[in-house]
């Protein structure tokens, strides 16, 4: 058995893990997005003390804190909670977050050698044909875990949360769905990966840049943020009326386990809709063939493109140095080395990019067998990354602005008004592509 | 039967809701903004590495002040114990035969679990012997018994502590008087 014959079973594990990994890195900068976005929304600093040598990295070494304190904290199992069904419905809930990822794209293909022919694979980590099917069936599973946590905490406050969750999945999953027929409407496939083919090329391509692809993004990405169970959806933990909604009874690593299901959850809402409307993993204006024959110059003009923003970075890393905080801690506190250590990286950065321009003027890399392939990879990882990234933060951004609605405004936002005008636009959209066929045709 | 509060009409956009919430979004998005490029905007004091100046008047842990020859002001006369409302003052009296004072306490014992910081004690005292001008509002202990301030603390409270000054011009330079000079440098 040679490494040829071997290589696709690696690469499925390889996507896998990818996979998985993608969504778990993304989750510790959420929530140091969340807190200091909220700080920043708030007028104040957020999470700063925490240090590693001295170095706060702007409160991200807090997140490392709270993996330490909850792992290390006690799990407590109360005594008069279902325990089997208790344990389980953490696992539904992060697994099911996880699981949907399988489904998004995030780059058009590598091609590999196997058995002596090259071949295309898609990077994707399952080529569902129903993918958007899929999206939709995971996303009514994750409700199960809501569901299993408050039925079995044997809690009245628990059991309103999961009641609560349930309801309101169940009448935001209709508006969600319809609102995807439009896509695949247009598409005339239910994959995910054919969806973004499609709007590959220029940025009015993307879906939502049709007046019923808008319409039907503005319903997608409402319902979505009810489906995640983020404000102003966020009733089922409504702190203020149910102690802590389904997961009041859970504590260390069971409850990371929720609170890293709603991030991860998040993190697949943005992705899916990122792919249905916003192009998925394209580089607006850049499809994989351009990317692919015009990866030298591509990799040097971003490589020296990205120098002056890292130099004023480091620019601005220079300058706290003289803010009021550091004029007042004592002059062998360990935190001065801080702007010295962000110089040097942000310095360092802008050598290496520097470094990565002068590779791609050199044409090493479009020489290569592999080369324009990581290249096409790594940008339009980056750009589905970013897409993900911004989903994410309107997401908080949202959070930290709009109250929570009253539970019957939900339910009429759900089923009087989301529902009908996502009915309207899927008919709207059919007639859209009816005229544009015979008009255009 | 309470009557509703009257309800203003909603115009049309209000009504939509969705114009409105993104008209709050750009009002905490232009927060944001400003406190990415200016943090000096944050309401908020980085304690303890900054503190906030007290007033002139803030009542903080009370102070034995003592005479230039060393001995405590106090003589004594009972007056803080007697006003103290809540009852934290402990004075054992003890003769000073070749001090015109003639009266000083052996033992002057502060509970500040029971104390309310209400001043009374200092206004009570005649001789300016005790004073709650230090400014000191972290009043903590492991034990109950190391809650209980005693005379000798009491003298040498302000040992070692900065001058509060010091923590103002630290905090907030722009106070400073002209040519102020920190006892450590800082680090450029």
């Amino acid at each position: 058995m040679s490494f040829e014959d071997v290589l696709p079973y690696l690469l499925v594990v390889a996507k896998c893990v990818f996979a998985v990994a993608f969504v778990m890195n993304i989750v510790p900068l959420l929530i140091w997005g969340e807190r200091k976005g909220a700080a920043y929304i708030q007028d104040r600093p957020g999470p700063n003390r925490a240090d590693i040598m001295g170095i706060r990295a702007g409160g991200l070494v807090h997140t490392l804190n709270d993996v330490v304190k909850l792992v290390m904290k006690e799990d407590i199992i109360p005594q008069h909670v279902e325990r089997f069904y208790w344990a389980l419905a953490p696992v539904i809930a992060m697994s099911v977050a996880l699981v949907t990822f399988i489904v998004v794209p995030f780059g058009d293909y590598i091609t590999i050698p196997v058995g002596g022919v090259l071949e295309q694979v898609p990077l994707k980590v399952s080529d569902i044909d129903g993918g958007l099917l899929f999206v939709l069936a995971m996303t009514s599973l994750g409700v199960y875990g809501i569901m299993l946590a408050g039925w079995a905490s044997n809690n009245k406050f628990s059991l309103l949360g999961g009641l609560r969750a349930s309801a309101q999945m169940v009448s935001y999953e209709l508006a969600m769905g319809l609102s995807a027929v439009v896509i695949f409407l247009g598409a005339g496939s239910l994959s995910l990966s054919v969806i973004a083919e499609q709007q590959s090329g220029a940025i009015w391509n993307w879906n939502v840049f049709s007046l019923p692809g808008a319409i039907a993004f503005v319903l997608f990405w409402i319902a979505a943020f009810a489906e995640t169970n983020r404000t102003p959806f966020d009733l089922p933990e409504g702190e203020a009326e149910l102690v802590g909604g389904y997961h009041t009874e859970y504590s260390s690593l069971r409850f990371a386990l929720f609170f890293m299901a709603e991030y991860a959850n998040m993190i697949v809402a943005s992705a899916v809709t990122a792919t249905l409307f916003f192009g998925g993993y394209n580089v607006p204006f850049l499809d994989g063939a351009t990317i692919r024959a015009h990866s030298d110059i591509l990799v040097a003009a971003l490589g020296f493109g990205a120098v002056p923003a890292l130099l004023s970075f480091a620019v601005v890393a220079f300058k706290r140095r003289n803010r009021p905080f550091y004029r007042a801690i004592a002059a062998d506190d360990i935190r001065h080395r801080e702007p010295k250590f962000w110089v040097a990286t942000w310095g360092g950065l802008a050598v290496a990019h520097a470094g990565i321009g002068v590779l791609g003027l050199t044409g090493i890399i479009g020489a290569s067998s592999f080369g324009p392939d990581v290249v096409a990879f790594v940008l339009q990882l980056t750009a589905l990354a970013l897409k993900v990234l911004l989903g994410c933060w309107i997401m908080i951004w949202v959070r930290w602005t709009v109250p929570r609605f009253r539970y019957d405004q939900l339910m009429n936002l759900g089923w009087r008004v989301m529902l009908p005008l996502a009915l309207v636009n899927v008919f709207f959209a059919a007639l859209w592509i009816i005229v544009k066929e015979s008009l255009f045709a | 039967m309470p009557l509703p509060a009257p309800r203003k009409k909603l115009s049309t956009p209000e009504s939509v809701y969705l114009v409105e919430v993104i008209k709050g979004m750009f009002l905490t998005m232009s927060h944001v903004i400003k406190n990415i490029f200016d943090q000096d905007r944050f309401r908020t004091i980085e304690y303890p590495d900054m503190r906030k100046p007290m007033a002139a008047r803030y009542r903080g842990a009370h102070r034995l002040t003592t005479r230039p020859d060393g001995k405590v002001k106090c003589v004594a006369c009972m007056c803080c114990p007697t006003i103290c409302p809540a009852n934290c003052i402990t004075i054992i009296a003890g003769e000073a035969a070749d001090d015109p004072a003639e009266k000083f306490p052996v033992e002057f014992d502060i509970d500040m679990l029971r104390c309310i910081f209400c001043g009374f004690c200092v206004e009570a005292c005649p001789k300016d012997a005790i004073r709650m001008d230090t400014k000191i509002y972290e009043i903590n202990a492991y034990t109950r018994q190391d809650m209980v301030h005693n005379k000798s603390y009491m003298i040498n409270l302000m040992d070692g502590v900065k001058p509060q000054a010091e923590d103002v011009y630290r905090s907030h330079p722009e106070q400073a008087p002209a040519g102020y000079t920190f006892d450590e440098k800082p680090v450029v």
